[in-house]
């Protein structure tokens, strides 16, 4: 199973069974409950026609399960005028995660290396005020990068809102690639030097290939934190590059006339499938992100 | 200062995209801000001098008031049910239980997703027509109200269950991992000395778990100051303004209410709320990591 950390196999051993063993089980069931009927209502509710909804009964399994509402929210769901479900915003979703991931752990790797083992003079500093900068709430920089990035011709489109992940992810992968180098022995850096590397060519040929774990670590949170944006998506990607949060939100809650809430929570599911596939698929390093990355804001 | 040699050119050109990011991106659109914050700048920014009148507009609009209101009561909320029930998680899991990697990945996965996502699914749920009220009330409970969402004393509720759906699980994995890292000689001693568990856990291991919390706790934080796309997703910030929030408020005065000038006051109050609460967490933490070094 995901999500397993590691346990001190000494302290593998099982108490007796007491009325407070029984409490403990009765709370983590009840608790489990409370957590997966979200994602119960969200799929039964994806899978019934609009009759069976409207019948208001929310917890009750499909009478006549169909897969309908599904492939009406993949293509054919309306935003305003527009009815061509969410499929536009999965693509576009895609186009900004893909460069943006890889821009911002690529930068986030050659600072954290520099920062670890060049130190030169005054980048302790930037780094302080970088981390500062994880706090501080988007509202703030907001209106002066549209201001900027409207000077500059990238407002509105796909490189600027590259550019903008690009910037705000830059303080938790800055940070996740410094604690990992810093773990690593000083002395490697140091006969490197002295066998006449510099500073791209011990980066590329002996830290890179030693960096995998915290690459992956890097991208499960770079692709999940920029799949699940909205604010920077809505504010700075244009109506032509709208990420799949916004195209939901604007689904569900601009349309006029009868609410389908299938096909509402069917596209719901859809956005969510990335991140969440992601997270079946690696928990233990979704954790380890979690960890490393407690700045993250 | 040395001179720069050839090394260091290397290193700084590397370094570049950080410096302009911090200069510009961080440091610039602060600045930019405060100075648009003391400004008369409705749509397009202007550089009169108007000292603290945006602030005093400000502190005269209801809207805002009530967004202060509700983003204190619902943080306040938001906190202490994240922090309760993650740590009540942890805890139990903690009790070598069946299935715990299971258990685990059922109370991290909200986490996995979005706050649009979260606040869609809880609008549905929670729906007043087809939502869980209608369940309570076949079930017989012909006068069950749980119309919350659209109750205006209520809503604030709703937004509190919804996200702490999503984020008390992260509490959970943060303080696991933290419990993790206590010694098991710790409960030998304890049963040698008859101390119930449940007092050493309040006692002795909630303590120990201090730098766990604050992380948890910043963490937090920081989500309720910036919460806006759970209720844009959940409520628009209705019904009526019931459930408007600062960075809502701020949004909508930029780009809605083309008021620049008092979007930038409201945000450069919200930035300083956080500076004044994350900044003194961070030099005790720093202060105490230093002296466990010394």
């Amino acid at each position: 199973m995901s999500a397993t950390m590691p346990v001190k196999s000494a302290t593998r051993r099982r108490l007796g069974w007491t009325p407070a063993r029984a409490g403990v089980y009765g709370f983590l069931i009840v608790a489990a409950l409370f957590f997966l009927l979200p994602l119960y209502v969200m799929i039964m509710t994806s899978l019934k026609p609009m009759e069976e909804i409207r019948l208001g009964t929310l917890f009750a399994l499909p009478l006549r399960p169909t897969l309908d509402a599904w492939s009406v929210a993949w293509q054919s769901a309306c935003t305003g005028l527009e009815c061509s479900g969410i499929r536009g915003g999965f693509w576009n979703s895609v186009r900004i995660v893909v460069p943006s991931a890889v821009l911002s752990i690529a930068i986030g790797a050659v600072n954290g290396y520099a920062l670890s083992f060049w130190r030169p003079r005054g980048a302790g500093v930037l780094f302080a005020i970088l981390m500062m900068g994880a706090f501080i709430p988007a509202q703030v920089m907001i209106y002066p990068l549209v201001r900027v990035l409207a000077a500059a011709h990238l407002y509105s489109s796909l490189p600027g809102i590259v550019l903008i992940h690009t910037i705000f992810g830059m303080p938790v992968m800055t940070l996740l690639f410094r604690n990992y180098y810093a773990s690593l022995p000083l002395e490697l850096f140091k006969a490197a030097r002295i066998d006449g590397g510099g500073f791209w060519r011990i980066f590329l040929q002996l830290m890179l290939p030693m960096s995998t774990p915290v690459i992956v670590v890097a991208a499960i949170m770079q692709v999940t934190g920029i799949w699940n944006d909205f604010l920077l998506g809505l504010v700075f990607a244009g109506a032509d590059n709208l990420p799949m949060t916004v195209q939901l939100n604007n689904i569900i809650n601009t349309t006029t006339g009868e609410r389908l809430y299938n096909v509402n929570m069917a596209a719901t599911i859809l956005t969510s499938m990335v991140p969440l596939a992601l997270y079946f698929i690696s928990g233990r390093w979704f954790v380890r992100g979690i960890a490393s990355g407690a700045v993250k804001g | 200062m040395k001179p720069m040699t050839r090394k260091n050119l290397v290193v700084w050109i590397a370094l570049l995209p950080m410096a302009a990011t911090v200069l510009l991106a961080y440091l610039g659109t602060m600045l930019w801000s405060a100075r648009m914050s003391v400004s008369g700048s409705r749509t397009f920014p202007s550089y009169d001098f108007v000292g603290a009148a945006q602030y005093m507009r400000l502190f005269d609009n209801e809207r805002w008031l009530l967004s202060l209101q509700n983003v204190a009561l619902y943080g306040v909320l938001f906190i202490a049910a994240c922090l309760v029930i993650g740590f009540l998680l942890a805890v139990f899991i903690d009790q070598k239980v069946m299935a715990e990697g299971v258990l685990r990945t059922v109370f991290l996965y909200p986490y996995a997703m979005s706050f649009v996502a979260t606040g869609l699914i809880w609008q549905w749920m929670l729906n007043p027509e087809l939502g869980i009220q209608q369940v309570l009330r076949q079930m017989g409970f012909a006068n069950a109200r749980f119309d919350w969402i659209v109750d205006q004393d209520m809503v604030i509720y709703t937004l509190v269950i919804a996200t702490v759906w999503q984020a008390s699980g992260l509490v959970m994995a943060l303080l696991l991992s933290g419990l993790r890292g206590i010694d098991e000689e710790l409960w030998k001693a304890a049963r040698i000395d008859g101390i119930p568990r449940w007092r050493v856990y309040a006692s002795i291991v909630l303590p120990m778990l201090g730098p766990s919390l604050s992380t948890a706790f910043v963490l937090l934080f920081v989500m309720v100051v910036k919460v806006f796309d759970a209720v844009v997703a959940m409520t628009q910030g209705g019904p009526g303004t019931a459930s408007e929030v600062p960075a809502k408020f701020i949004m909508d005065y930029l780009f809605g209410r083309a008021n620049v000038g008092l979007a930038s006051a409201a945000s450069i109050v919200l930035l300083a709320t956080v500076l004044a609460i994350v900044a003194p967490l961070y030099f005790v933490r720093g202060r105490a990591s230093r002296l466990k070094e010394a």
